[in-house]
């Protein structure tokens, strides 16, 4: 009982909201890049380069919205990368995201050590603290949970309604639904496949970008070694377990930082559960549905196959 | 020489070429990065070469380090070339270490050469329901073996963690770790100050057997066929289903003996996330080495030469060793970059 109360805290559910946004953001990028038929696991990169440039950004210009904007950018730079390599060079999507994970796992860790000094690698930079929300953060329960969080916590999660409209409600959504089902017949309506993927893919890692940067500026306030630590093939586990649907990309963003927090927590009050089951509940999940629903509803069709103009 | 052989070895030649032209451009842009750090380039890459294989210990350690990612690359090539894109190495590299200690630990007095057979036997088994696991999703529920390797990755690290830190901990459970495996499970050591066993040799000798398979077996033939068109394949009675089934049990299999090696030929007990990486550094070495087996056993060695010699560069020039895997990663983009001459020239007729 004692335990089951201690879980039941404003706390933990701020945690658990606080935990979910970086992986949120990232989840939102592989959504979009995946649904125009491009797949990259090289999130992870992604999301180190732009918390190292996050940190670098916040420290030289002194603030950390203008670091943020540099990870966006950073992200949204090294995507673009990907994007040349396996979109106008068709190479093999998944080589492509290795190296770029080897990259940024090594630049960032590299760059860190010569840009701070050895002694000086952590740093703490300019940082964004929790903003209360005037009036709703005085609600009870509701109030620390929701409304007493980091600014871009909020941003993350508007983005989640504004993505599923232009997903599911505009005409671009429609290009890029097409343009990751079938480019051939895509192509031949007039969109040009080639763009639309292009698009997709900077977007998408401007929001892997705005993840890292939202981990090292708003998080932790300094930059640590793998500091992502997994969380960028989280993100690619999560979009599965959300059906390529932002709506359920963010219910699995919810229920993987629930794990997570909880796994703090049942440490903390010895919970009887393993923490490590807990740690693997969403993948096991993840799995189960992916085995129930199974067949068709995989995905996009032409994900992971480059597209040549003929 | 028949004509197919003669084809192959100028293909492999021209692969060849092409690597070791982006391993020099790789050099050549992060020795900016050197400059920029206030190095000297060419005392680092001495340093990093000295470290690598400057002498016995060197060489010894570069070699064990090797083995595990001669594996790894074999079991991601061998998917590869069935068309299937094995991101699960790592944690069929979990399963294979976990089945290859508890053997190792708890089915004594037992002949050395039986107890290290079993093993390894057992290594290669786990590794193979582990990746034929995802061979079978992907075969009856037409799941995409890269999303359920990735689960499947998390699950099986973090089963071998729960194991360690409980059950299967050295009593009396002070350090999350095994218990040594027993003296007759263990490979015999080449080079006693490094790591290095004979299990370099049972490396190169399987990537040996690996490429005997592809090229010189029926089996081989189907699993490239299915690999090259599934469309014709299916078209000329294969049952392709079997060979993706049959192609992720090797390859995670192959992946499991990287697990196997590490437990019983040095590391001799199983710790949580002892693994750096290797099973994602096997898609790199893949690449490197074409899928090819033998280009594997060369892309491995490089590979671990880089990380091996990268300690003694950091401690004789200061430069970190996250340098390397810039490095590493800079080679495989360039060698994807390769395709930007054709790029261009479509660009420039388009």
């Amino acid at each position: 009982m004692d335990v089951l109360l201690s879980v039941l805290d404003p706390d933990y559910f701020a945690a658990t909201i606080r935990l979910a946004t970086p992986l949120l953001f990232a989840t939102l990028g592989g959504i979009l890049n995946e649904r125009a038929g491009i797949i990259n696991i090289g999130l992870e990169g992604t999301m180190l380069m732009a918390a190292l440039t996050g940190v670098f950004g916040a420290w030289f210009i002194g603030s950390p919205w203008l670091g943020f904007a540099c990870g966006v950018l950073a992200g949204a730079l090294v995507a673009w990368i990907h994007g040349f390599v396996s979109i106008s060079l068709g190479a093999n999507q998944i080589v492509s995201g290795t190296a770029i994970n080897l990259l940024g796992l090594g630049l960032s860790s590299f760059l860190i050590r010569i840009v701070f000094g050895l002694k000086e690698q952590q740093r703490v930079v300019p940082h964004f603290d929790p903003v209360s929300l005037p009036l709703l953060a005085d609600l009870p329960l509701l109030g620390p949970v929701l409304f007493h969080q980091h600014a871009l916590v909020y941003v993350a999660f508007l983005l989640v309604p504004v993505l599923w409209v232009i997903l599911y409600r505009t005409r671009w959504g429609l290009m890029i639904t097409a343009v990751g089902e079938h480019p051939r017949a895509a192509s031949s309506v007039g969109i040009d496949p080639l763009r639309v993927r292009y698009a997709c893919t900077v977007l998408s890692g401007a929001l892997a970008g705005a993840g890292g940067a939202f981990l090292s500026l708003g998080q932790l306030h300094f930059f640590q070694d793998e500091m992502v630590a997994g969380r960028g093939f989280i993100a690619l586990a999560a979009l599965i377990f959300g059906r390529w649907n932002p709506i359920g990309g963010m219910i699995a963003c919810l229920i993987f930082g629930a794990a997570d927090a909880l796994q703090f927590r049942g440490q903390a009050v010895g919970l009887g559960v393993p923490h490590q089951f807990m740690l693997m509940f969403p993948y096991v999940l993840t799995l189960a549905i992916l085995v129930v629903v199974g067949g068709k509803s995989q995905g996009p069709a032409a994900i992971g196959i480059p597209f040549r103009k003929s | 020489m028949s004509g197919a052989a003669a084809a192959r070895g100028l293909q492999a030649l021209r692969a060849t070429s092409i690597s070791l032209a982006a391993i020099a451009l790789a050099l050549a842009a992060s020795a900016v990065l050197i400059l920029l750090a206030g190095a000297d380039p060419v005392a680092a890459y001495w340093a990093l070469l000295q470290g690598a294989v400057g002498d016995g210990f060197a060489l010894g350690n570069t070699l064990a380090r090797t083995t595990p990612l001669i594996f790894t690359g074999l079991a991601v090539a061998f998917a590869f070339r069935c068309n299937l894109l094995n991101i699960g190495a790592e944690g069929q590299l979990y399963a294979g270490a976990l089945a290859s200690v508890v053997i190792g630990i708890y089915l004594t007095g037992l002949p050395s050469v039986l107890h290290i057979a079993l093993s390894i036997a057992g290594g290669f088994l786990a590794g193979a329901a582990w990746g034929g696991l995802a061979g079978y999703l992907r075969a009856a529920r037409g799941i995409n073996e890269i999303i359920s390797t990735i689960m499947l990755n998390f699950v099986a690290i973090f089963f071998v963690s729960y194991l360690v830190h409980g059950p299967l901990a050295e009593p009396p459970g002070f350090f999350h770790q095994t218990a040594m495996v027993a003296e007759t499970a263990r490979l015999p050591v080449i080079y006693p100050k490094s790591d290095l066993s004979v299990a370099i040799f049972l490396a190169v000798a399987v990537a040996l057997l690996t490429a005997y398979v592809l090229w010189r077996t029926p089996f081989g033939l189907k699993l490239r066929a299915v690999g090259e068109s599934t469309g014709t394949a299916r078209f000329s009675g294969v049952p392709v289903n079997r060979y993706v089934f049959g192609a992720m049990s090797v390859s995670g299999g192959l992946a499991g003996l990287a697990g196997t090696t590490e437990m019983i030929g040095g590391q001799y007990r199983l710790l949580d996330f002892f693994s750096p990486g290797y099973g994602f550094d096997g898609i790199a070495v893949a690449f490197l080495g074409r899928s090819d087996p033998i280009g594997v056993v060369f892309a491995a060695f490089l590979f671990a030469a880089l990380r091996v010699g990268a300690n003694h560069m950091q401690r004789t020039t200061g430069l970190p060793t996250s340098l390397i895997l810039v490095i590493q990663g800079m080679v495989i983009l360039f060698i994807l970059g390769v395709a930007v001459l054709e790029w261009y020239r479509r660009r420039q007729r388009g």
